[in-house]
């Protein structure tokens, strides 16, 4: 199973709730963290993500990298992404 | 069409019982001013962290208080509890809404002369007095509250020595329901030892037993202790009166009324659970009327209320200097201010509340101080929507005790600054230098 | 028949094994011959049971949790009412009580209507003040003693002998038959609820409960009284029967008179082998068992919402007695979608006004 395959048999709805089919845990994410769970289920890799993040969103800041390593981090700790996934 | 506002992403896993979206960050609009000073502005002009005192909730909170229980008892004073804040300028408010000090050391007491307070307007508790002091009070004239049986003859002696006599009130501890005992303050009711302290000042014939004095403890939330307390202190000044045909000047029953704060094993937020000064007043109103004295031989009602006047009208701006993000998942955000300077982090859950807009899901997050210690946390985990470097916060009902039990550690104490009409501002005490942390020091001659 | 068609808020929908008031009270609101509106349920956690009953609660929103203090469930309650215009709120658990007491005269200025007992009335039937009230309203109340700190525990067997209860303020009581079990429920109860502690001596006997409605003026709407004939393993009464016990009704023909208490209540009481009375608890809400008031011919709720919307209740007729009530437990089926929504909206339904 690919590092991102989990993600993408998420079932991930406008609203940011996501169902994890597998366990059965839901989740909110909010507009940006759903954007960058499609970027990596798109298999986008972390230049790709922040750019459409500054194509969507007004007020990126300048380390954007670092929120999206941190919400990799989230995701990492709630199995969805392998232990060893790095953007 | 604008593009929406960026927001840091987050993911929040659904967890029975922690399923609820509308915390209390949602209903709260930021705090950007205190009584009309912009919150940026007493940063820019005196730093962060910064205590601000609301010079308009002291004096509201001073009045409500005269008010509830004058309207019950014919006479009623209020003496300002120094140790709670004795800064000069809070001190000054309490004393020019009428308030007579209540102090209990040589510190308290000078602090309180050199604010122009006369000493027959001073009254002096706790168990240590030194000989010099309590020789200093009784020849002014202060109120002495005496703690214990060697006290009472110190009290004696200095009186023989100098040919006075001089009034003096008895400290009561009594037992009340629900009320841990502060049983090592004063004379104990229920083993007698108060009727023997009484009948021994009596015989004595150097000292006038002209008051009673009880403080019970301190975040008090159910009043009934107080009818309880009210009630003891009734019967006592009767007994007393029957007994020696002693008439009491005053019944002091201490501080002790619960702030707005929460703490940290209370359910409700203090706003709910914290009962209003009128019901205070009835409990103890409801006790007094016990005492058998004729009414216009009524004594006067001392109160020496102290974070419940204070704490609501200070706040602590404190700004975030770093983000994290813990093993747990929590978000930690530090502080520049910490347990150092926000003492009663250790037992309340203090209000937080953003200083600008905020964007984005509030997520589970911890406040830590800038110490290097592991106990820094100002508030363990609330939700909080997310906070930039540079932001401020407001932690709420700060103004009890912080101020004076401050901690000079690794770094200094920060400005106090008093708010009063128009959002005028002025220091109360200013941001402490490296002079003042060094100055006493000395170099001994072989270093 | 045409009834009236007023929208009546109810909270507590946690039906769980230790359920909370607001599914019964919503089925006898549903069941008052008079009521032909609508009901909204307020729920504090996506995942409270009730709020799947969909055929009972079409429309719900979650409330902030009472901790988060007033000033964040006024908000929400201005937010819920410009959704769906409420006529009035029967808030059913101890913990939000305060809340909705301290916000009873901006509800009513927004034209929400309550029927609670006031914040003294509230205080005075605390696990604390019981014995207070027990001696104004001469009702037997059993020895108690309120505990802010564990070491009084110690010396406590002096005035309370073992076994004896530990008490929560608002919920949570567990028997200790010992220094040590004390000690341990103080701390588990202390956890949970926080300070201070009820100690309270156990009285045998026949439990018996009293569902009752007081008018605010000393008088009493109405009141039933039942006899738990089931408990679960955790006390809580399964199953009960409508009785009648003169004794008991005149207990709460004192309380009333004694309290002035307005609105529901529910007085947990002892028959000891001499066949006295104790009054153990006030509950400050309807209990959890209410439905079988209205199966018995007393619909309290629904006097309670024709209170709150300033309408006079009819007379209650006497109670069926022997009417039972057991309960069961079903497993409704959720859809997901309606998950989400609770838990991304923190509403669900909330379509249209009523017209
Ligand atoms: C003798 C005395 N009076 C008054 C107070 C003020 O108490 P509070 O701040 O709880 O009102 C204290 C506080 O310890 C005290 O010891």
């Amino acid at each position: 199973m690919g590092a991102t395959d989990k993600l993408k048999d998420l079932a991930l709805s406008e609203s940011g709730f996501v169902f994890d089919p597998y366990t059965g845990s839901t989740f909110s994410a909010n507009d940006t963290g759903r954007k960058i769970l499609d970027g990596l289920r798109r298999g986008l890799d972390r230049d790709a993500i922040a750019a459409e993040l500054r194509q969507g969103w007004d007020g990126v800041p300048d380390d954007l990298g670092r929120d999206i390593d941190d919400f990799v981090l989230l995701l990492r700790r709630q199995h969805l992404l392998p232990p060893d996934f790095s953007l | 069409m604008s593009k929406p506002r960026y927001e840091r992403p987050v993911l929040i896993r659904h967890e029975a019982g922690l399923m609820n979206k509308f915390g209390r960050v949602q209903a709260l609009r930021p705090l950007t001013e205190i009584d009309g000073a912009a919150v940026d502005e007493l940063v820019a002009a005196y730093g962060s962290p910064l205590f601000v005192f609301s010079e308009r909730t002291l004096v509201e909170r001073a009045r409500e208080l005269k008010e509830a229980f004058a309207r019950r008892w014919p006479r009623v004073r209020l003496a300002w509890s120094y140790k709670t804040n004795y800064l000069g300028g809070i001190c000054r408010i309490f004393h020019r809404e009428g308030a007579f000090a209540e102090v209990v050391s040589d510190f308290e007491y000078d602090k309180a002369l050199g604010l122009g307070v006369p000493p027959d307007h001073i009254h002096w508790n706790g168990p240590y007095k030194t000989d010099a002091a309590l020789t200093r009070a009784l020849a002014g004239g202060a109120i002495v509250h005496l703690d214990h049986f060697d006290e009472l003859a110190a009290a004696e002696r200095i009186a023989e020595r100098l040919d006075l006599r001089p009034s003096v009130a008895l400290r009561i501890s009594l037992s009340v329901e629900g009320v841990p005992e502060w049983s090592r303050f004063g004379f104990h009711l229920e083993s007698g030892q108060a009727r023997d302290a009484v009948a021994r000042l009596v015989a004595g014939n150097r000292l006038e037993l002209v008051g009673l004095h009880c403080h019970l403890g301190t975040f008090i939330a159910d009043v009934r202790a107080y009818g309880e307390q009210a009630r003891k202190l009734a019967r006592l000044a009767n007994e007393i009166r029957e007994r020696h045909g002693v008439r009491l000047g005053f019944i002091d029953i201490g501080g002790g009324f619960a702030s707005h704060n929460t703490l940290k094993e209370q359910y409700l937020p203090g706003t709910q659970a914290t009962p209003p000064f009128s019901r205070y007043a009835e409990a103890v109103i409801e006790g007094l009327c016990e005492l058998t004295c004729p009414a216009r031989e009524q004594p006067l009602l001392v109160l020496e209320t102290g974070r419940a006047l204070v704490d609501d009208a200070g706040t602590l701006i404190a700004t975030v200097h770093a983000n994290k993000r813990l093993p747990d998942g929590r978000r930690g955000v530090v502080l520049d201010a910490g347990v150092n300077v926000l003492f009663t982090a250790f037992w309340y859950r203090h209000d937080v509340v953003p200083c600008q807009e905020t964007h984005g899901t509030p997520e589970p997050t911890v406040l830590f101080g800038p110490l290097c210690m592991n106990i820094d946390v100002i508030r363990d985990s609330l939700l909080l929507p997310p906070l930039q470097v540079g932001d401020r916060i407001a932690l709420r009902n700060c103004g009890a005790y912080n101020v004076t039990q401050w901690m000079q550690f690794i770094t200094y104490r920060p400005a106090v600054v008093l708010v009063g009409d128009g959002g005028r501002h002025a220091l109360l005490r200013r941001c402490e230098t490296l002079d003042d942390v060094v100055g006493p020091e000395q170099t001994p001659p072989w270093l | 028949m045409d009834g009236e068609r007023l929208t009546i808020a109810v909270t507590g929908l946690n039906a769980t094994d230790n359920p909370g008031p607001g599914v019964a009270v919503i089925r006898a609101l549903r069941e008052a011959p008079g009521f032909a509106g609508r009901i909204v349920g307020l729920a504090y956690d996506t995942l409270e049971p009730g709020i799947y009953a969909r055929d009972l609660v079409p429309d719900v929103f979650l409330l902030p949790y009472p901790s988060q203090g007033i000033e964040a469930l006024e908000a929400r309650l201005r937010y819920i009412h410009g959704r769906i215009p409420l006529d009035a709120v029967i808030p059913t658990l101890d913990s939000e009580l305060p809340s909705f007491i301290a916000l009873e005269g901006t509800l009513s200025e927004l034209g929400i209507g309550t029927f609670l007992p006031t914040r003294e009335q509230f205080d005075l039937r605390a696990k604390a003040g019981l014995p207070a009230l027990g001696e104004r309203a001469g009702i037997l109340v059993p020895a108690s003693r309120v505990v802010t700190d564990v070491e009084a525990l110690y010396g406590i067997h002096r005035e309370i002998p073992y076994p004896l209860y530990v008490k929560g303020l608002f919920y949570g009581a567990a028997l200790a038959c010992s220094v040590d079990e004390a000690v341990q429920a103080f701390h588990r109860v202390v956890a949970q609820w926080g300070l201070p502690v009820i100690v309270q001596t156990r009285v045998d006997g026949e439990e018996l409960d009293v569902v009752a409605l007081g008018d605010g003026r000393g008088g009493l709407v109405g009141a039933l009284p039942m006899r738990k004939t089931w408990l679960t393993d955790k006390g809580k009464g399964w199953a009960g029967v409508a009785i009648r016990d003169p004794e008991l009704e005149a207990m709460a023909v004192r309380f009333m008179a004694a309290t002035r208490w307005r609105g529901p209540c529910e007085l947990e009481v002892m028959r000891d082998r001499q066949d006295r009375y104790h009054l153990l608890e006030v509950n400050p809400r309807f209990p959890a068992w209410v439905y079988l008031a209205a199966g018995a011919g007393l619909n309290l709720p629904w006097a309670t919402a024709l209170l709150a919307t300033g309408r006079e209740p009819p007379p209650l007729g006497p109670h069926r007695v022997g009417t039972m009530f057991v309960r069961i437990s079903l497993d409704q089926i959720a859809d997901i979608a309606d998950f989400e929504r609770m838990a991304t909206a923190g509403e669900l339904g909330g379509g249209g006004r009523t017209g």
